[in-house]
């Protein structure tokens, strides 16, 4: 059988292996021992062409629902935003997908460029000096977030806030224990951080007090007291967890002195994608600089006086100081970098506010009609575009009969701890319209009983 | 600050009114928001993004991706990397909306199919592999490295074997391997390689002892050779009580002729963005599963997917689990990429993939070695390391003759790695290109080495044809600008 992406004819192999002074590729192989060498074939599934691969896993993926198949107000971290046209045709250019990491700056200043763009459109929004070029993804941001707190600061003990997303809190459990950090979980209060357990939690061992910006539960932690308790430790740092969407209407958490800011582009131009890849961003003030993890672009000239962009600071990064590397990260999200860069600049400053806006006030729309429709709401705190009700019945259950209305229900939280029970996460976004909305309503009532 | 020659910055194309967006309709009845928050939470300064219409983004973004170069503009032997042809089919099925358009926190009855397919990988890689069972959660070569030393880890932790704390890493290593054990609280010993390129095995025995918790290895090595002594390196590790871990980074060499797991390794992580071809995307998204012993399973980071008469759901009752190492399943868009290759290629072409990106590195070696020093003269694998050290007497260096291969249109190889080889060229041509491609590069560097002899300042002032010339790196270090500033 034949390979499309495998141009070696006969003619070619031979030609080769008589370069090479050979006579079968099998004596390439011989440096690897007789009694380990795979003699059988691999028992994996036969190749399909490419017609009939395609129908198999499109039906496949017919098998999943999704947000476009049916309406969704399921949130809690991934977002079903408008994604502008123009996104995926600039990352479908394989100049940029098919590119390594830039380098070669002198034929690679496209993605350098866009990164640099990326990395100061990050600045703007969340009030910071300093951004990477990309992180992973937003938990895995917060987890290195903390451990650059403690190297930092020489201290072990880090203060989590419970109303961070749960998920991120357990990435964060896992990455700790390499360096032996110590991670002291603060309760919720009215779906809130305790601050009094916060106060309490402070004291010259923190390194850094974490917490998220709207948190989990849609709602707006105040930044301002919680910055203040953290002041009158000296040395810690506040790190704040956001959803950058929000920060067209909020106040960034620059302003209130953050020292560490992190978050995911997900909510610009990047689809669920079953949960990655996203896009973490890094932001930090400008003396943490140095130690920012993973790479940072920077803007410089050639011998012309051109400017012009490189991979910089690289003093900081594993493949310059190895086992001495604060972070081992190599690769970053560039392709998902440039997609969002594309979607924030489509927005820009006017329509970035507007859709901010637009979440909210079809959110709380959302929220009116629920309580009008007998529904209690957790919680009264200010919130972005997500709240919490309180169903009659297991949120699961809902969920599947919500399905079969064509609908995706809420998260259900009682996933994450069992005192949740009934509790349903509700995000509604800029798309959702109010016909949709007012049939979630009437479709949950009617469920809910 | 722009010069007029400057090419410009995407906020340097703004002007105020120009919209390039078309948001829906506020079609709810507006309430105030103004009281629902104190006027400190509510943001006076917008933030300054650009306003440009959608032509002139479009524009933008088009002239940059000009100004780039990936696998798919041209030749790209960049050692270590396996820049590799990135399939199309790949791309489309990423993009069928059920795979890119699914919510993770989905009921798991609503997602079977994304499921279907994350089981069906894990299930192939583990048979390519010769591992027990695949987790897909890492994101990337590098995370996966660390979450597969912090399950050695939690291993050791659990027999109480509390003093096991370095890792053995070849000095050849890729700098990840260091990094990654000391993210996970291990202490970095390094190993020599010996004037075969391989690891020293008489190191290897000085280095080994009680507080060896592993040892990382590449096999083929980063010197693109295959560790011959490799089945009494695993003895000598695991009779010392360590685990072996074995970097993906080079399995295209490998695949169908041997598996990590008969070796004797104990944890493997793979790239799916180098052998299985996702993209690289400039520099990711990657993806990054590791697949373990029998031994190391109940150390899986959770949830671990799992399969019953009826459906796939996740396990999280996992009590020796070392928890989660990132939110949600792991790079699920590349790991769909990845299985729509494997399901192209089927047994036959994974192992044909190996067979010819090894028998292409073996002729461009043998062609190269014509003008430049080759410090391992044997066989490689899927790459080999040749040493610009005969040009740089001629005071032509490596990174001159790097410079050099943009005027022809390459993308040159790695340079100045490994660590352990002199004025180092790394190249890595992989099986999708042709014998004609291979002999053009050679054409070019072999005239590239003459001209290092002839007329050296045509190569010491490369690049000549490309938009920019050699970049200030210094300064860029010294006075950091990582920010557009009006």
């Amino acid at each position: 059988m034949s390979f499309r992406y495998l141009p070696m004819t006969e003619q070619d192999k031979r030609q080769m292996l008589d370069t090479i002074g050979i006579d079968t590729t099998e004596e390439l192989f011989q440096d690897i021992p007789e009694k380990v060498r795979y003699k059988q074939r691999l028992k994996i599934k036969e190749p399909k062409n490419e017609s009939e691969l395609k129908r198999e896993l499109k039906e496949l993926s017919e098998q999943n629902i999704n947000v476009k198949t049916h309406t969704s107000f399921l949130g809690a971290g991934v977002y079903d935003h408008y994604i502008p046209s123009v996104v995926d045709h600039v990352i479908s250019r394989s100049e940029f997908y098919t590119a390594y990491t830039p380098y070669q700056p002198e034929i690679s200043q496209g993605e350098l460029q866009a990164i640099f763009e990326f990395q100061t459109m990050i600045c703007e929004l969340t009030g910071m000096e300093v951004a990477n070029s990309s992180i992973y993804d937003g938990g895995t941001a917060l987890a290195e977030a903390v451990n650059l707190s403690a190297g930092q600061t020489r201290r072990k003990k880090v203060v989590v806030s419970k109303a961070i997303h749960p998920e991120s809190l357990d990435v964060i459990r896992t990455y700790a224990k390499g360096p032996g950090v110590e991670i002291v979980e603060i309760e919720c209060k009215n779906g809130m951080t305790d601050l009094e357990q916060l106060k309490a939690e402070l004291d010259e061992n923190t390194a850094g007090v974490v917490v998220q910006y709207t948190n989990f539960f849609g709602q707006i932690e105040p930044l301002k007291e919680i910055q203040s308790l953290v002041d009158n430790m000296k040395k810690t740092m506040l790190i704040v967890s956001t959803n950058p969407l929000a920060l067209g209407y909020l106040t960034p958490p620059g302003n209130f002195g953050a020292d560490i800011v992190v978050g995911d582009t997900q909510v610009f131009g990047i689809p669920g994608q079953f949960g990655g890849p996203h896009c973490g961003f890094f932001a930090t003030t400008k003396k943490l600089m140095r130690k920012v993890p993973g790479r940072l672009v920077g803007q410089t000239v050639d011998e012309e006086g051109r400017r012009g962009f490189v991979l910089t600071l690289q003093a900081r990064e594993q493949h310059i100081r190895r086992d001495k590397a604060t972070s081992n990260i190599c690769s970053n999200q560039a392709l998902n970098a440039l997609g969002s860069s594309v979607a924030m600049s489509a927005l820009g400053k006017h329509g970035l506010k507007e859709m901010a806006i637009m979440n909210m006030q079809k959110a709380r729309y959302a929220k009116n009609q629920l309580k009008e429709a007998g529904f209690s709401i957790t919680y009264t705190g200010p919130f972005f575009n997500e709240f919490v009700v309180e169903c009659e019945r297991n949120v699961s259950d809902i969920n599947d009969k919500l399905a079969e209305r064509g609908f995706i229900g809420g998260f259900n939280l009682e996933r994450i701890d069992s005192r949740y029970q009934n509790q349903m996460l509700i995000a509604v976004t800029e798309v959702r319209t109010k016909e949709e909305i007012d049939q979630f309503v009437n479709e949950l009532g009617d469920i809910n009983g | 600050m722009a010069n007029q020659k400057d090419f410009p910055v995407i906020f340097e194309l703004s002007k105020p009114g120009r919209t390039g967006y078309s948001l829906p309709d506020l079609d709810v009845p507006e309430v105030d928001l103004s009281h629902e928050l104190e006027d400190e939470y509510i943001r006076t300064d917008e933030p300054d993004l650009p306003e440009i219409s959608e032509l002139q983004l479009i524009r933008h973004y088009t002239a940059l991706s000009k100004r780039n170069y990936g696998v798919d503009s041209g030749f790209y032997p960049l050692g270590s990397c396996t820049m590799k042809y990135n399939p199309k089919i790949n791309e489309d099925v990423s993009r069928f909306e059920g795979f890119s358009h699914a919510h993770p926190l989905q009921e798991t009855n609503t997602v079977q199919g994304s499921l279907q397919i994350m089981y069906d990988l894990q299930t192939s890689l583990e048979e390519i592999t010769g591992m027990n069972t695949v987790t897909l959660q890492p994101a990337a070569g590098a995370h996966g490295e660390w979450t597969g030393l912090m399950m050695i880890r939690a291993f050791h932790e659990k027999n109480d074997d509390t003093e096991r704390t370095e890792i053995i890493v070849p000095d050849s290593a890729h700098g990840t391997n260091p990094a990654s054990a000391t993210v996970a609280g291990f202490k970095a010993v390094t190993v020599k390689t010996d004037e075969n390129g391989l690891v020293d095995l008489l190191d290897l025995k000085r280095v080994v002892g009680p507080k060896t918790a592993a040892l990382m290895l590449t096999n083929p090595n980063t010197l693109g050779l295959f560790e011959e002594h490799i089945l009494e390196m695993a003895q000598i590790v695991h009779e010392a009580g360590g685990k072996l871990y074995y970097d993906g980074a080079n399995l295209n060499a490998i695949m169908g002729y041997v598996r990590p797991g008969d070796m004797g390794f104990d944890v493997v992580h793979l790239n799916l963005h180098k052998t299985f071809t996702g993209p690289h995307g400039g520099g990711g998204p990657g993806s990054g599963p590791i697949g373990v012993t029998q031994e190391l399973t109940p150390f899986l980071p959770k949830p671990v997917l799992t399969k019953d008469v009826n459906q796939y759901f996740f396990d999280y009752n996992r009590p020796d689990s070392i928890g989660r190492v990132k939110p949600y399943y792991g790079n699920f868009g590349i790991n769909v990429r990845a299985y729509t290759y494997i399901r192209t290629m089927g047994p036959d072409g994974l192992k044909q993939v190996s067979e010819y990106a090894v028998l292409n590195a073996n002729y461009l070696m043998r062609r190269l070695q014509e003008e430049y020093a080759l410090p391992f003269d044997q066989h490689c694998k899927h790459e080999f390391v040749i040493s610009g050290k005969n040009q740089k007497k001629l005071g032509v260096r490596t990174l001159d003759i790097a410079k050099r291969l943009l005027d022809y249109g390459f993308h040159p190889p790695t340079i100045y790695f490994p660590l352990n080889v002199e004025e180092a060229l790394m190249v890595e041509p992989t099986e999708t290109e042709s014998k004609e491609t291979l002999d053009e590069f050679i054409d070019v560097m072999l005239e590239i080495a003459q001209d290092a002899e002839e007329q050296p300042e045509v190569v010491q002032e490369a690049p000549h044809t490309t938009v920019i010339s050699r970049l200030d790196e210094t300064m860029a270090a010294r006075k950091p600008v990582l920010r557009y500033i009006k």
